[in-house]
């Protein structure tokens, strides 16, 4: 498509375009990429008021991480919180999506609904977040309503139970990202071409065959896009339960994410197992998107 | 989760009737009406109650201390205002570099043709997969040294480098932009700047208005990095303020406060959310109409 049809003079007009996204990510990217494997080789704290280091000490903070087992626990809750938050949401947005788009349903309100669902989105994690601790907490409105119909007898501590915790932050993030979602697959969904549909129509195909054979496989690269950045989301989680737990990701831990604890050394300059825990989430970040890009640009030759 | 699946049973249905499958539509989607909006409610009804009220239970009708309970939040040791304004410049400014840069960059790849062209758009594509967040020890670390600590450049600048808006740009590009209509510009005598400026940008503003959106909000919500870059009361962000509000456990001394303070970081949002609703949800549709 794209021959060397055009004049090469224009082309320098290239690098011209890139020069502010090129700057920028070396200066607030790279660099500090660069110096954040360089601080994981050493150790870097403060104990008390003495500052220990920084020491050469190799791949010792890596074995720390590992081997105490903070990095596999929050790895896992992380992941456990995503999917949670996630199956839902893609499920959801996909049928929002094609009722929404289908010229035979002529849903009536559609700006109605499309603006209450994208509503969660535009709300702040943060105050999302203490908005439910509020509302949850045990003395909270919602214990009260399910004490006044009498579904409970006492008050149920939603914030001491591991899968209530997690249950929480995954439905939050659920709420705050589905409108998004079923946005973007809209804008996608839209710029197919009607007469694809009015084709299928006549051939007799219904709603559902429609959906699957003709809107999924024309969604697939707006899918794609919305499965990787859900993703590296999922691994970024951090505002909604650190307010929720106030930081301290209990009940034992069980909502402890890895940006948590990243945010944790951070906080307390701990560099050398800070700097090794952003060297792990860049690796795992970089092989979790690579298999959902691949698992997703491989069912292409079916 | 019950009612999808039945929604779904109705769809995969190949007997099912249009107006059959409209009434589950409908049903389905006043439902999740009520489960966005309920906890909304719930924040505007319990503003509206004193500590002494709320103690007492939840109660589905407003009362009258509203006023009281601003009052004293005003009065008391949040600086919310100056927090509001922080917020509203920081998100701004983040919007507009990070679209229009973005979309240079994307028209950078799109059309001209040059050596390092493949590499640098596989390289983004790579690094858009990165989070921010595994470089932030080093970032602060940058910052600290180029005496930006502290301030909003920090939270406003980098976002000339945004891989994923950058994507979203180029993918829109691609459906949208014929390299004829560039061609046609340069024999009219368009300079390339010229080109960019007054046809490209104008030609991509439904995928603009979308990810100025989304960039706007992500930098609203954003607690993370300003959390780590911004330490004194007056330059913090309003979901700094928050984390304070949790952090200092107001709930012992008055939830009336509290709720008002939650109202006071959400509402003023989705007024102006629903006053341009219209034009960002028209935005969307025409953006996918034109693919």
């Amino acid at each position: 498509m794209k021959k060397k049809s055009k004049v090469v003079s224009y082309n320098k007009w290239g690098y011209i375009f890139l020069i502010p996204f090129v700057v920028i990510y070396l200066v607030f990217q790279m660099i500090p990429l660069f110096s954040t494997i360089y601080n994981s080789f050493f150790e870097n704290y403060r104990s008390g008021l003495k500052q220990i280091g920084p020491n050469f000490v190799g791949l010792q903070n890596f074995i720390t991480i590992i081997t105490n087992g903070d990095l596999p626990t929050y790895l896992k809750n992380t992941l456990i919180m995503w999917i949670l938050g996630f199956v839902p949401q893609i499920l959801l947005s996909l049928l929002l999506g094609a009722w929404f788009t289908d010229p035979s349903l002529r849903l009536k309100a559609q700006g109605f609904f499309k603006t209450v669902i994208y509503l969660p989105n535009l709300i702040m994690a943060s105050a999302f977040a203490m908005l439910f601790f509020t509302l949850f907490s045990n003395s909270g409105p919602i214990n009260s309503i399910m004490l006044q119909f009498g579904l409970i007898q006492e008050p149920y501590q939603f914030m001491s139970h591991i899968w209530s915790v997690r249950g929480l932050v995954a439905f939050m993030n659920c709420l705050m990202w589905f409108g998004n979602t079923t946005i973007l697959l809209m804008a996608g969904m839209m710029g197919i071409d009607p007469s694809l549909f009015e084709a299928a129509q006549v051939d007799g195909a219904t709603a559902t065959q429609i959906f699957y054979k003709v809107t999924l496989p024309l969604l697939k690269p707006i899918l794609i896009y919305v499965m990787i950045t859900s993703l590296i989301g999922g691994l970024q989680m951090f505002d909604v339960p650190q307010i929720l737990t106030n930081g301290t990701g209990d009940p034992m831990r069980s909502s402890m994410t890895l940006i948590m604890y990243l945010n944790k050394h951070l906080f307390s300059k701990n560099y050398g197992l800070g700097g090794a825990l952003s060297v792990f989430m860049f690796i795992i970040t970089g092989i979790l998107s690579l298999i959902v890009f691949k698992f997703t640009t491989g069912e292409d030759k079916d | 989760m019950e009612e999808k699946r039945i929604a779904m049973a109705g769809q995969s249905d190949a007997g099912a009737s249009v107006h059959a499958r409209r009434v589950i539509a409908y049903v389905v989607l006043i439902l999740i009406t009520f489960i966005c909006l309920f906890w909304f409610y719930v924040l505007f009804v319990n503003s509206t109650r004193s500590n002494a009220e709320l103690a007492r239970g939840f109660r589905p009708l407003p009362g009258n201390y509203l006023g009281t309970n601003w009052d004293n939040l005003v009065h008391g040791t949040l600086p919310i205002f100056s927090g509001l304004i922080n917020s509203l410049i920081v998100a701004t400014l983040t919007a507009v570099f990070a679209t229009y840069f973005s979309t240079m960059t994307a028209y950078a790849i799109h059309a001209y043709d040059f050596k390092l062209k493949k590499f640098i758009f596989t390289f983004i594509l790579m690094v858009m997969m990165i989070p921010t967040q595994v470089t932030a020890l080093g970032f602060l670390q940058l910052i600290g040294k180029m005496g930006l600590d502290d301030k909003f450049t920090p939270l406003i600048v980098p976002a000339i480098a945004s891989p994923a808006v950058f994507f979203f740009m180029k993918q829109y590009m691609d459906s949208t932009l014929p390299l004829s209509l560039v061609e046609a510009a340069r024999i009219d005598g368009s300079t390339e700047w010229g080109t960019f400026n007054k046809i490209v940008v104008p030609l991509m503003k439904p995928a603009v208005a979308v990810q100025a959106i989304f960039s706007f909000v992500t930098s609203w919500n954003n607690y993370f990095t300003p959390a780590l870059v911004l330490h004194t009361d007056t330059k913090k962000t309003l979901p700094i303020l928050i984390a304070q509000l949790r952090s200092a456990d107001w709930l012992k001394f008055d939830m009336g406060q509290v709720y008002v303070m939650i109202s006071f970081s959400i509402f003023p949002v989705i007024v102006v959310y629903l006053l341009l609703s219209r034009h960002i949800v028209g935005g969307v549709t025409l953006g996918g109409v034109k693919g």
